[in-house]
């Protein structure tokens, strides 16, 4: 079994107009640049993202944005982004916000078969307009659906090509939920191992969730807010 | 001594040892620089890290590892990483003992709005609402008023809120008021401060403790 593609131009090359993708990271961190920058190159239109952030200008999502790929997102903070700030005002994006762990456990539900469950989060808010609040021991919960997708592009560490996935620190984030939430699910890698090389307990991604593999272009990873500590001389 | 510092401070004073604390953005990630050297707090950051330690020393920057506020961060000595879904799990499941949030408004019924104000762009609301509903102890620590000096501890929030009856203790530069069944109780006030004149900052009617001897009509 060999799941590692040439390029991600060949791995994204079935994505059609109006699918439903699903895409990894937290703001630029475990981002599948790569992929992204593919299915940029193929263009298709209408599509519905489902990912914690939009990119920022001109990066990463930001860049489907610019070239007019997105018809609808759902996610969780956009505060990054002045062009879909005005795409939304001039509604030419439907924007879905949800609470950050409610859009993560969505996704969860949704690579794990449950249709729909109960949460807290949102209760009494703008979020909870539509849907169904349950009591449960004496406390209010609003039901939230599973989200799946035809599509997930999602960013590891280490990968074998049986499709196994390493994460590192905190670029996990959304990627280990939506590598099982799709249809499809095309993993980038920044380092292929051979097959035995990543130990069992340590695999956070088993492969049975991964179709596709392509190995990362080498590039410096952006960093959105760069803090630190001077240095004593 | 700086407003935001001044709250800080006092906040870090909630702390106990052992604690797990999620912090969120602005003043509260401040906090951290005031727990006491001979006290274990550790940090959970939303994104999907337990034991956030202090920024790396320039140039030791790793785009892997930042906070939920997207800026870089180094690791301690037993860190451990998870994804989102096991980061709120471990939120909504009740395991943080206790999250700092600002705020924009929070009335006297412990209900807290931080998320958005209409008209202008929504943002989004990130993790807020799933830590305040489900946080063992919420603390906002914010700046009494507005930057025109209007109160932001309010009689009932005008902004869409984050979350209902939320909030357990509001910590200002000025005071630190518990959230109870009766109302807002004014608990202490800080240094050179009077109850009169947080008072003339709050909208709803706070109570007072014996002792405090505001005498107000």
């Amino acid at each position: 079994m060999n799941k590692v593609l040439e390029s991600a131009d060949i791995a994204v090359n079935d994505i059609a107009d109006g699918a439903t993708l699903m895409i990894g990271g937290f703001g630029l961190c475990g981002v599948p640049d790569d992929l992204i920058e593919a299915l940029v190159r193929k263009c298709p239109k209408h599509l519905s993202t489902i990912a914690n952030n939009m990119g920022v200008d001109g990066r990463a999502m930001g860049l489907m944005l610019t070239a007019g790929m997105v018809d609808s997102h759902t996610g969780s903070y956009v505060g990054e982004n002045k062009l879909l700030e005005s795409m939304v005002l001039q509604g030419q994006l439907k924007l879905t916000l949800l609470p950050q762990g409610t859009l993560a456990e969505s996704i969860r539900a949704g690579g794990a078969g449950i249709p729909a469950y109960f949460t807290p989060a949102g209760v009494g808010t703008m979020v909870a307009e539509g849907k169904e609040v349950r009591e449960f021991g004496g406390r209010q919960y609003l039901m939230e659906r599973a989200l799946t997708a035809d599509f997930a592009l999602v960013k590891a560490w280490k990968g074998d090509r049986l499709g196994n996935l390493v994460y590192r620190k905190t670029a996990r984030n959304f990627n280990p939920m939506m590598a099982t939430a799709a249809r499809i699910t095309i993993a980038e890698v920044e380092e292929l191992v051979e097959p035995g090389e990543l130990d069992g307990d340590q695999i956070m991604t088993p492969g049975v969730y991964v179709k596709r593999m392509i190995v990362a272009q080498p590039r410096e990873k952006v960093i959105e807010r760069r803090t630190s500590r001077k240095r004593a001389t | 001594m700086d407003v935001r510092e001044i709250i800080a401070r006092r906040a870090a004073k909630e702390m106990r040892d052992g604690y797990y604390v999620n912090l969120g953005i602005g003043i509260p990630t401040m906090v951290s620089n005031y727990v006491p050297e001979d006290m274990e707090v550790t940090l959970q950051s939303e994104n999907g890290m337990l034991g956030v330690g202090p920024y790396p020393w320039e140039g030791d920057e790793d785009g892997d590892l930042i906070n939920a506020g997207k800026e870089t961060v180094t690791e301690v000595q037993g860190t451990s990483f998870f994804s989102s879904a096991d980061s709120f799990a471990m939120i909504r499941g009740g395991h943080i003992d206790l999250s700092i949030l600002g705020a924009m408004e929070v009335d006297k019924d412990g209900n807290l709005a931080n998320w958005m104000v209409p008209g202008k762009m929504v943002k989004g609301m990130g993790g807020a609402m799933d830590l305040v509903a489900s946080a063992k102890h919420l603390i906002v620590a914010m700046e009494h008023t507005t930057r025109d000096g209007q109160p932001k501890i309010l009689n009932h929030c005008s902004l869409p809120l984050t979350g209902l009856r939320v909030v357990n203790t509001i910590i200002t530069e000025l005071a630190v008021i518990r959230v109870t069944p009766e109302g807002l109780r004014l608990e202490e006030l800080m240094p050179g401060v009077t109850a009169e004149h947080v008072q003339s900052l709050t909208q709803p009617r706070l109570i007072f403790p014996p002792g405090f001897g505001a005498k107000l009509q």
